[in-house]
This record gives structure tokens, sequence and C-alpha cells, in this order.
């Protein structure tokens, strides 16, 4: 188990080296990257910004309950912060396990549980000119 | 007693500034913090409800303060 708030490009590859292993017989990644359009406005990059060692932490945390929850030990996690451009990967997810049912579970629980509790923002590149912080996830399931 | 206030994102821009130190009474909650910040001049364009980490952990705005605490607003969350 890794995972990681970097600001540098993801290096996929790695991250699928680092799960591998001969008892694993389902390898999944997940890559999430900047796309073109947002509500409709045509967007040319975005900046990600984080309170990096609260992001960490609770990024670890949601891997552990993963690997908890799921009995799968292959995770690793990076997300990325700084300035994107289109199609650049701002996270990416491995997870490899015996068998894929637990390894699809684990990566959709880490990815749905990142975008509500990992204190990260973005900031987003318009075309026009403009700019604007994103805010959809109001993180209720964090709240206590 | 003083604590540490940080501010991120669209908290951090609208209001100038990254880090503060405030003084709080002995017994002030995470609540009073995020009270403080909301009446600072330009909060009001700012998302309304944001969450609180103490010690960057999400807390609930009663949660009683130390001196020293590191107080966190955390407005809506837009990883992924």
């Amino acid at each position: 188990m890794r995972s990681a708030v970097v600001d540098r490009a993801i290096d996929i590859a790695r991250l699928v080296a680092e799960v591998a292993s001969n008892s694993n017989g389902a390898t999944l990644l997940f890559i999430g990257t900047v796309r073109d359009v947002n509500n409709g406005r045509a967007i040319t990059g975005m900046e990600y910004s984080a309170y990096q060692s609260m992001a960490e932490r609770e990024l670890a945390d949601i891997v552990a309950e993963a690997a908890t929850k799921f009995e799968i030990a292959d995770i690793v996690v990076e997300h990325r912060i700084g300035t994107l451009g289109l199609g650049d990967a701002s996270v990416a997810i491995a997870v490899a396990h015996p068998h894929r049912g637990p390894a699809y579970e684990a990566s959709r629980y880490v990815i749905e549980q990142l975008k509500q509790r990992v204190p990260i923002w973005k900031l987003e590149h318009y075309v026009d000119g403009t700019r604007e912080w994103v805010g959809t996830s109001v993180g209720t399931r964090a709240a206590v | 007693m003083t604590v540490n206030v940080l501010l991120f994102a669209s908290y951090a821009e609208s209001l100038g500034t990254h880090q503060f130190e405030l003084e709080l009474p002995v017994g002030a909650t995470a609540g009073d913090v995020l009270g403080h910040i909301q009446s600072m001049p330009g909060a009001d364009r700012l998302p309304q409800n944001p969450l609180v980490a103490v010690n960057e952990r999400y807390a609930r705005k009663d949660k009683t303060l130390e001196a020293g605490d590191n107080v966190a607003i955390i407005p809506p969350v837009a990883g992924g």
C-alpha cells in the first residue's frame, strides 16, 4: 500500500509495477485526467492545490480502509497538484488482487472517498481567460 | 490562547492570506474560528458552509480548541 500527493507527473507504469505480484490475477488502473469541458465551459488547464499534510493523511486512511474492507494489500494511489494541461493525469489508482471482484470494488471505493474527503481543490482556467474555483463536493460524508 | 488558522483555495484567495494567528478566549470552539472568518471582508462571496479541520482531522463545529491548534477551513473539495 502506498499513497502520495505529488507535484510532478504521475508515473503510471511505476504504479502498475508496484502492485504487480504473481499471486494477483487481476490488475486495475484508474486514471483521472483533465478534460476540455466542464459544465459546458471550455477549459485550457487546471491548477490543483492541497492542504498537503492533511491530504496525504486522509488519502492514507482511505487506502487503509479499502485494504481492510476488501482484503486487498496491493493498492497504490497518487494525486498530482500544481498546473495541469488537458489530458494530464491528475490522479491514478492501481490495485491488484487474486480476483477481479475485490479489485474493482477497492478501486471504486478509493476514488469516491477521495473526491469526498481529501482536501484538494482545483482552479479551472477557461478559454475566455476567466478562472473559477470548482466546488461540487461538499464533503458531507466527512462531516462529523 | 492563540490558535493557528489555515486557509486554502477560494478562502485564501478572497481573504488574501493562507495563514494567521488568532487570539481566542479559553474554551473557544472550531465554530468560533469559522464565525471570525465569515465576518472578514470578502467572506460573503465564499462557500457558506465549509468544513473545519483541527490538527488535520475533520472536526465538529462544537469541538473545543486548545492553544496552538491548527484550525483549517475546508471549502468544498474537488480532488480527482
